[in-house]
């Protein structure tokens, strides 16, 4: 079965007709040529595929196309405007959070979920970790720029490096949480 | 990924109309592990009626003093609602240590509790298995399965389940509210998984078409003084290896009330009755703690490569109402 879909991509709005077995990832890498999120597991388990769907972060390999009809996309191709690097972008560089770069994409879409969860005030397992906060569950959430070097590890879980590029781009994080 | 055809509905009669017509169709929420099991050919839907904006994403106070959850309410947003943290802060623990972020922005309440096992063999179609094919036999028993069962099992199957948010539900004496082909149904959630039995391939006690609307929490004054503890092999993004849902009422040195579920050790969230039998009324320490575990642990029949699981849900059960019984640090 096929289904008609329309997407904004990084700004550009795009209809298209995919079979409906078709991913997120799969539309945007094969129907789309935008490369930016890459697939390494195919399965959710790796962070790779990353993108920003309606301003959240999510695994595009996960989200079938036709499920998301309408959808706003941001993949780390878009984050920069005007030719100007977006802050994770340039702090990824600075401090050298990458080796062969596959995983980078979807660590920096991430991040820029991330760290917007954290301003909104989301907890993670670590905020809301203990027993300890005698049923206030947790304090009201973070602001950004106390998130602890645990909470960023927590909170980045789900995008995994092979290259374990980890101790270069918690700090490349922090800078950008930290302002 | 076999071909299926794609539906919406307006309505929620609407969806269940659809795929009481389709013996082989499915529900689709988030799609985080529907979409996952259909690449792997073990889910083989025919129709797939999206179900996600269909039902409520609001979590919203009941008259009762209760809180209902709606079905298509993403696991991100009902880890970060301030009722929620503040009645149920275990809810909230058990939501945020399973899964990756990504993950629970997609995932939805309803999704989550019917997820499928992680048995290894069970997503692996070249293996025999009886929840995946009935008759075939179980791999795991005699294979890998130091992450399954030691509660409950059957001959036939030794997986367990594999969701955090359900154990969490048990403890709470959740209810979930269903809209089938034979019409609406509240179901305890200590009653909706099931054990394997012969019939491994059920999970839960819904028949097919019946659709998830919402989850009902009764008001618990104690629960806001609740922890989920969830032991697995890494610091996070890790299934479990065993968690424990604990809220404990204790006044004068008496326990007045409790709630216990442990995670991880059998084919459903396991409510620890007995446990909580023995500590009722009775005076609140560590060994009326540890005697308790004991009790709840008799019935274990663990595997060759799963008894560690006996003595660590023991102590991750001691370990988490001595905790709560500090109370703030
Ligand atoms: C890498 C990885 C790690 C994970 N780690 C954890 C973990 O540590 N702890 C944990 O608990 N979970 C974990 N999960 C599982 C995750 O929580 C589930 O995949 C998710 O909650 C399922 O929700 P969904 O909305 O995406 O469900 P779907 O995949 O859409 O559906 C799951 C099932 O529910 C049915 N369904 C959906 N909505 C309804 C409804 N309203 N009524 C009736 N039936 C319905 C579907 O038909 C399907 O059978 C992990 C998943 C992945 C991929
Ligand atoms: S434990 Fe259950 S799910 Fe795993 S192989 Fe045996 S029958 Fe299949
Ligand atoms: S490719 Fe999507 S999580 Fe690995
Ligand atoms: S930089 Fe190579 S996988 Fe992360």
């Amino acid at each position: 079965m096929e289904a008609e879909v329309t997407f904004r991509v990084d700004g550009t709005s795009h209809r298209l007709t995919v079979d409906v077995r078709t991913t997120v990832l799969d539309a945007l890498r094969e129907r789309l040529g935008n490369t930016s999120a890459k697939k390494g597991c195919d399965h959710g388990q790796c962070g790779a595929c990353t993108v920003l769907l309606d301003g959240q972060r999510v695994n595009s390999c996960l989200a079938l196309a036709v499920a998301h009809d309408g959808a706003e996309i941001v993949t780390a191709a878009g984050l920069a405007s005007d030719g100007e690097l977006h802050p994770l972008q340039r702090a990824f560089i600075r401090h050298d959070a990458f080796q062969c770069g596959y995983c980078t994409p979807g660590q920096i879409v991430s991040a820029v979920g991330m760290l917007r969860e954290a301003e909104a005030g989301w907890p993670s397992a670590v905020t809301a970790g203990q027993p300890a906060d005698g049923g206030s569950g947790g304090s009201d959430g973070p602001t950004v720029g106390i998130l602890t070097d645990d909470e960023v590890r927590e909170r980045m879980s789900g995008n995994l490096c092979r290259c374990a590029a980890y101790a270069n781009i918690v700090p490349a994080i922090q800078e950008v949480a930290r302002g | 990924m076999r071909t299926f055809r794609y539906e919406r509905a307006s309505t929620t009669s609407g969806a269940v109309a659809l795929l009481a017509e389709a013996p082989h169709g499915a529900f689709l929420g988030g799609g985080t592990n529907l979409v996952d099991l259909m690449k792997l050919d073990v889910a083989r839907p025919d129709l797939l009626v999206d179900v996600r904006r269909l039902t409520s994403d609001r979590v919203e106070e009941l008259s009762n003093g209760g809180v209902r959850i709606g079905a298509g309410v993403s696991n991100s947003q009902l880890a970060a609602d301030p009722l929620i943290r503040r009645r149920y802060p275990m809810l909230s623990q058990a939501l945020l240590s399973g899964a990756s972020g990504q993950l629970r922005n997609l995932a939805t309440a309803a999704g989550n509790l019917l997820q499928r096992t992680r048995c290894p063999y069970f997503q692996d179609v070249t293996t025999p298995c009886n929840k995946r094919e009935p008759g075939t036999g179980c791999s795991a028993i005699e294979g890998h399965h130091r992450d399954l069962a030691i509660l409950g099992t059957s001959p036939e199957c030794v997986a367990t389940h594999p969701s955090d948010l359900a154990v969490a539900l048990v403890a709470l004496d959740a209810v979930v509210r269903t809209e089938g082909p034979d019409g609406e149904r509240v179901i305890p959630m200590t009653e909706l998984h099931r054990l394997p039995g012969p019939e491994p391939q059920r999970d839960t006690v819904l028949r097919h078409g019946d659709l998830i609307t919402a989850i009902d929490l009764p008001p618990l004054a104690f629960a806001a003084c609740s922890y989920f503890r969830k032991i697995r092999d890494r610091a996070s993004y890790a299934f479990a290896l065993v968690t424990v849902a604990a809220a404990i009422d204790v006044v004068d040195g008496v326990v007045r009330d409790v709630r216990i579920a442990f995670g991880g050790v059998a084919h459903k969230p396991w409510r620890a009755i007995k446990a909580e039998e023995l500590l009722r009324g009775g005076p609140a320490g560590e060994d009326q703690f540890r005697r308790a575990a004991e009790a709840e642990l008799a019935d274990a029949r663990p595997l060759a490569g799963n008894a560690f699981k006996v003595p660590l849900a023991r102590n991750t059960m001691v370990r988490t109402l001595l905790e709560l019984l500090e109370g703030p640090r």
